[in-house]
């Protein structure tokens, strides 16, 4: 790349497609790799569990920002999902025996075919009302974790065994990490692929435009259903993740203000961006650790006493506050300040 | 039978307590469009502010009410200034999500003045039964289908007659053209959301009275979503039919079928009716199909 560069140029359409375009993009995408290689070593245990949940909530917050970020069909539903997919893979391993790997794919299917399913009002509605059916879904499926005692134990905690994968008891938190972050660079990966391939592109034209969509050609119905489909795969994933890291599932985790925790991450983060689900994902995870820490070493004081509910504010204030004034998140900032680097001394 | 007359009796009891509780969420979307997610935690804050001014400041039940009343206009009208106004003109599911962030806000904000243990309200409304024959009635309820019915008439009736309530709905129906009439837009938006705290007020203090001071306010709150999409969103006698409708299926799934169903047969009710008939019972038919 020459001193000054007047932007990115494509010569080609293979050029255009591809995922990284300057060296720049390159060596960030080493330094990145590096640095994550190197994080758990360095990490304290309580930063290292903190790591291990921030690689779930990538996933699950990816998972949401395809439906919302990129197909514009808001959920409110996630902490149904998440519940869905951590008490089919807890189940499939806790009473039935299954493999940890057959069952977290199992897991996948069937949230996946549940989130279609619990996606098919948004054939017929958008916006609000959207807002307020995946609502709905919220409460009805975390009705039914609690009340079909025969199969989900009710509200009792469900216990699942420590998994064992290739051989490798999945006991310490720096053995976990590493299962993580294999499946949140898969869910980075296959997201950032899908939206060079025609389902992505047929979902952000929904976003864009539903009826221009339909007019040059894309099925509403088929891809509105089949992106509740793709982004409820995520989600089961990341559920079941939750349920063999966490070795126990109960329904408290995945009430509607886990719903509202993932919305949080993709708006801070980014809507309509991989990158920012991630950005997201680890400042909606970090920060409220971050107070817990903070809470810890000032036993008995106000931050102590008020912990849940100090976080529950942050939440909240870091919603509106992202909404009013950046509403492209923690993406946007990121691209503002790579431009800057890049144009000094010009300011564009 | 008795078992039905005493179901049908606090059903539609607890439907005029929803019905008031869905007005202020009605209001908003009727003059401004907005989906409010906040408004069980407008109820909350409401029961709060008049427990606290009756238990810890000491004053009569009317003052406190009337003290509780003024701090919601403030407080309607600083969210709509701060949070709401710089969303005029967005997407409405960005707006959406700023109703929710206001609702973790507010949440968060209750549970550090007030805390989380569940108050008593003192009884300012009588506490006996009534009975006609096997049938036993609880005065609080007859008392709350009172009052809920006085103040979801007054806001009809302003809403008909007075000149701002028609502004109101001006504003609703087309807001360029309500600008042209020389309406203040912004004025009607603080207005409305002034007149959804007050409406949360009355709506908190009658919810505390049967169910204590507590978060079961703000789950009582989510029911709302229900009434107001059986009945239409935007429309007051809407509110008041879905408010008797999701009561009653409560009652009747509590009494004949039990096992905790109460608790989410209104959102199933709720997803069907969105697939049927979105705009609900009396809404405006203007949903956009896709």
């Amino acid at each position: 790349m020459a001193a000054i560069t007047t932007g990115v140029h494509h010569r080609s359409y293979e050029s255009e497609l591809r995922l990284r375009h300057t060296t720049a993009a390159r060596v960030r995408l080493a330094l990145a790799i590096v640095a994550l290689v190197a994080i758990p070593f360095a990490a304290s245990p309580f930063w290292l569990s903190v790591l291990d949940r921030i690689g779930i909530a990538v996933i699950g917050a990816i998972g949401l920002n395809i439906l919302t970020g990129y197909t514009g069909q808001i959920s409110l539903g996630q902490g149904g999902f998440l519940a869905v997919g951590a008490y089919t893979s807890g189940l499939l391993v806790a009473q039935y025996g299954l493999p940890t790997l057959l069952a977290v794919v199992a897991a996948v299917v069937f949230t996946a075919l549940v989130g279609a399913f619990f996606g098919l009002p948004a054939l017929r509605l958008k916006g609000l009302y959207l807002a307020i059916a995946t609502l709905a879904s919220q409460f009805i499926i975390i009705w039914v974790v609690r009340n079909w005692d025969a199969v989900t134990g009710g509200t009792a905690s469900l216990v699942v065994p420590v998994p064992e994968l290739f051989g490798f008891q999945l006991s310490s938190n720096f053995r976990w990490y590493w299962v993580i972050l294999a499946c949140a660079a898969l869910a980075t990966m296959v997201a950032r692929n899908l939206f060079r391939t025609g389902i992505g592109r047929a979902f952000m034209a929904i976003r864009d435009q539903d009826i221009a969509a339909e007019a040059i050609g894309v099925d509403l119905t088929r891809y509105k259903v089949l992106s509740f489909a793709v982004s409820s795969g995520f989600v089961g994933l990341a559920g079941a993740l939750t349920a063999h890291w966490r070795l126990i599932v109960t329904w408290e985790r995945f009430t509607l203000d886990v719903s509202i925790l993932y919305l949080a991450m993709i708006i801070v983060g980014g809507l309509g961006s991989i990158l920012g689900s991630i950005y997201g994902a680890a400042f909606m995870v970090a920060v409220p650790a971050a107070i817990d820490r903070v809470g810890e070493t000032l036993q008995g004081s106000f931050i102590d006493r008020q912990l849940p509910a100090i976080q529950l504010g942050v939440f909240g204030v870091v919603i509106v506050l992202f909404l009013i004034l950046e509403p492209r998140g923690l993406a946007r900032i990121w691209q503002r300040m790579k431009d800057y680097f890049r144009l000094w001394p010009f300011r564009y | 039978m008795t078992t039905f007359v005493q179901l049908t009796i606090t059903g539609l009891a607890n439907g005029a307590v929803l019905a008031l509780a869905a007005l202020g969420f009605v209001l908003i979307f009727k003059a401004t469009g907005v989906i409010n997610f906040a408004q069980g935690d407008f109820l909350l804050v409401g029961a709060f502010a008049v427990w606290s001014f009756v238990v810890q400041v000491g004053l009569h039940w009317t003052v406190a009410v009337a003290a509780a009343l003024v701090l919601a206009v403030v407080l309607g009208v600083l969210i709509e200034r701060l949070v709401l106004r710089p969303m005029i003109g967005e997407d409405p599911v960005a707006v959406i999500m700023v109703t929710i962030g206001l609702a973790a806000v507010l949440q968060a904000a209750v549970q550090m003045i007030w805390g989380v243990t569940p108050r008593r309200l003192p009884e300012f409304i009588p506490h006996g039964v009534f009975r006609l024959g096997d049938v036993t009635i609880p005065q609080d309820r007859v008392f709350a289908v009172l009052i809920a019915a006085v103040v979801l008439a007054a806001f009809s009736v302003f809403f008909t007659r007075s000149r701002h309530g028609i502004a109101m709905r001006a504003v609703a129906d087309d807001q360029q053209a309500a600008l042209l009439q020389g309406i203040s837009v912004r004025r009607i938006f603080a207005m409305a959301w002034a007149l959804a705290a007050v409406s949360a007020v009355i709506g908190g203090t009658l919810l505390a009275n049967l169910t204590g001071v507590s978060g079961t306010i703000t789950e009582i709150g989510l029911l709302v979503f229900a009434v107001v999409i059986v009945g239409g969103l935007d429309s007051i006698p809407g509110a008041i039919v879905g408010g008797a409708i999701v009561g009653l299926l409560q009652q009747y799934t509590a009494g004949y079928i039990g096992g905790g169903l109460q608790q989410v047969v209104p959102f199933v009710v709720l997803v069907l009716i969105l697939l049927v008939r979105p705009y609900g019972l009396f809404g405006e038919v203007r949903i956009e199909r896709v």
